[in-house]
């Protein structure tokens, strides 16, 4: 078995490592309290301030806005959260996560507290590129678990997590940048019906 | 409302569909006074394109009266607007840039992979023209919403006619960025496959951009016959040697910028391309490049090659060869149709540019099947159809 000292010394982020499970221990080691055994992680440009685009991300109960399976996000205090995400079948999963680190228009990380169905933890991080705006960066280490509802869960997030965590981010740019999310429905009952 | 759907190849059908309503904040709804048929339509129609549905309305030129805004549009009740195919926001980089083209921001999230798969990138959202794109319904109809109305539409002074204007949403911005791309100096022979409106346009603006001559490419005789019109000389590739005849037409330099304005969809009888038409038939390629690599072939050597023609996909036998060895430039894309708007909306009211020459026939928005049928069989007469949702309350 590779470890993380085994990986090859290039300037490729952790998420387009070809070693699964070392990338996954690598990448433990800068998420703070890491849980989780599989990895997805994208970057997005957006033409907008960091501390803009930190102060959206930062208020929780913005984020159903641009992510598709997240059906509601309650806000116990400034730290705790409780997460209700859609499964396929009409069911949902849920857990309350916690904020274990932020630093004001740079970083958000997050790890899920005891008893969650989806154990996962993981950090946004928001960097300026002179004449381009902000570059964002999602890391997520999540654990999908057994039974039946674990295999339904892992079903969803393993059919292609980096591709769910794309259009998460495509979304939030489109929202940022243009005050909207990019819909072809021809009317409102269209998209109530289509969703985000 | 009534609209134009496809229902499969060589299958369009007018259908009522649900009317169009406001759904985001910059979104207008506009009432279709006129909308084209496109020769890239012809490449839908021909089951060319995937990710095509049953019910999808066609159409990407077209222009109409506003009759809904969104609380953030800047139209208002009453304006004429021509719609630009191309769905940018306006506030990107890219959009920052005036390469409205590749605006990730109009694209919906969940239409973006195919893209991302194909191409590397997602593209902008374009109006009826395959999920690929965003799924948009179409402008082949009654009424059609159109999003980001702040930035997108160009309103139309009073007493300005359609049939003038209605160009400036793909096919004149399209002809008039590949004569730009083609980077025409004083004194050049600039040679254009296809007579079709792109490339007729293209022809024009080559001559308003400096080009000496002109050589333009088709086997239509009425094409060729517009061709002329503004001043090009001809080659119909079914009487003549097409390399052989640019070559003694330019003392054996070739000419020194091509333009491929055919595309995926070649005719002509040449053994590259009935290959291709082969292969294509069994889904073992999508495109059939014949034009471009004639005019790769024919460009003189440091040449300029510029290709507003649609692929879609992958070509075989691309002579990469010649293309480096003869140390030529390419310049594509889909069009910028959001930058050139303005320019080219007064180069036609100072009658610089001519655009109604095209039209050879109007009819009403009902008789598009009909209209699609013509287009495709009869391209010699049909040069362009422009459908008239209006036609039908008066008729």
């Amino acid at each position: 078995m590779t470890d993380a000292s085994d990986l090859p010394k290039d300037d490729a982020p952790l998420a387009a490592s070809k070693q699964g499970s070392a990338a996954v221990e690598a990448a433990s080691g800068n998420v703070p309290e890491a849980q989780g055994a599989h990895i997805t992680g994208r970057s997005v440009t957006i033409n907008k301030p960091a501390q803009e685009l930190y102060a959206f991300f930062r208020d929780f109960s913005n984020l159903p806005n641009f992510m598709e399976n997240v059906e509601s996000i309650r806000l116990h205090d400034e730290q705790r959260s409780h997460w209700v995400v859609k499964a396929p079948g009409g069911r949902t999963v849920e857990w309350d996560a916690r904020v274990t680190e932020e630093v004001p228009g740079r970083l958000i990380a997050w790890t899920s507290e005891e008893g969650a169905d989806v154990p996962n933890s993981g950090k946004v991080e928001f960097k300026p590129v002179e004449g381009r705006g902000t570059v964002v960066t999602a890391t997520i280490l999540y654990d999908p678990p057994g039974g039946i509802i674990g295999k339904i869960v892992a079903k969803m997030f393993q059919r292609e997590p980096a591709i769910q965590a794309r259009r998460d981010l495509r979304r939030f740019k489109q929202l940022m940048e243009t005050g909207e999310v990019a819909t072809p429905a021809k009317n409102r009952a269209e998209f109530e019906e289509m969703g985000l | 409302m009534k609209a134009l759907a496809w229902h499969g190849k060589h299958d369009v059908r007018i259908d009522n569909v649900p009317d169009p309503g406001i759904v985001n904040p910059r979104d207008c709804i506009i009432k279709v006074t006129s909308t084209a048929i496109c020769g890239s339509d012809l490449h839908l129609y021909d089951g060319y394109i995937p990710t095509m549905k049953a019910g999808d309305v066609l159409g990407h030129e077209f222009m109409g009266e506003v009759v809904e805004v969104g609380p953030k549009s800047t139209l208002k009740k009453g304006d004429r607007v021509v719609v630009p195919f191309t769905i940018a926001c306006g506030s990107c980089y890219h959009c920052g840039k005036h390469q409205y083209s590749a605006c990730p921001n109009g694209l919906p999230a969940d239409n973006q992979d195919i893209a991302m798969e194909l191409y590397g990138h997602e593209m902008s959202g374009l109006f009826g023209y395959s999920h690929m794109t965003g799924g948009y319904a179409g402008g082949q109809a009654e009424y059609v919403r159109v999003p980001f109305s702040d930035v997108g539409p160009i309103v139309i002074p009073d007493g300005v006619p359609d049939d003038k204007v209605l160009f400036l949403s793909d096919i004149l911005p399209t002809g008039w960025q590949a004569a730009e791309y083609a980077e025409i100096e004083p004194g050049d022979t600039v040679a254009v496959w296809g007579c079709g409106p792109v490339g007729l346009f293209a022809v024009q603006s080559a001559f308003l951009m400096g080009a000496a001559r002109v050589i333009a490419i088709d086997h239509f005789p009425r094409r060729l016959e517009l061709a002329a019109k503004f001043g090009a000389e001809t080659i119909n590739f079914e009487e003549s040697a097409v390399y052989e005849a640019l070559m003694e037409m330019t003392g054996g330099i070739g000419p020194d910028a091509v333009i491929d304005a055919v595309g995926l969809e070649a005719h002509g009888l040449f053994v590259d391309n009935v290959v291709d038409q082969v292969k294509a038939s069994l889904l073992l390629g999508t495109d059939r490049p014949h034009s471009i690599r004639q005019a790769i072939i024919a460009c003189r050597k440091g040449g300029r090659v510029s290709m507003p023609a649609v692929y879609g996909g992958f070509v075989d036998k691309f002579p990469l060869g010649a293309f480096m060895e003869k140390g030529l430039t390419l310049k594509t894309g889909q069009t910028h149709v959001q930058h050139y708007m303005p320019a080219l909306l007064n180069a036609i009211m100072e009658d610089k540019i001519d655009t109604e020459f095209l039209i050879s026939h109007r009819m009403p928005l009902t008789d598009a099947p009909h209209g699609y049928k013509m287009f495709k069989d009869r391209q010699n007469e049909y040069t362009k159809i422009v459908l008239k949702p209006g036609m039908d309350q008066a008729a």
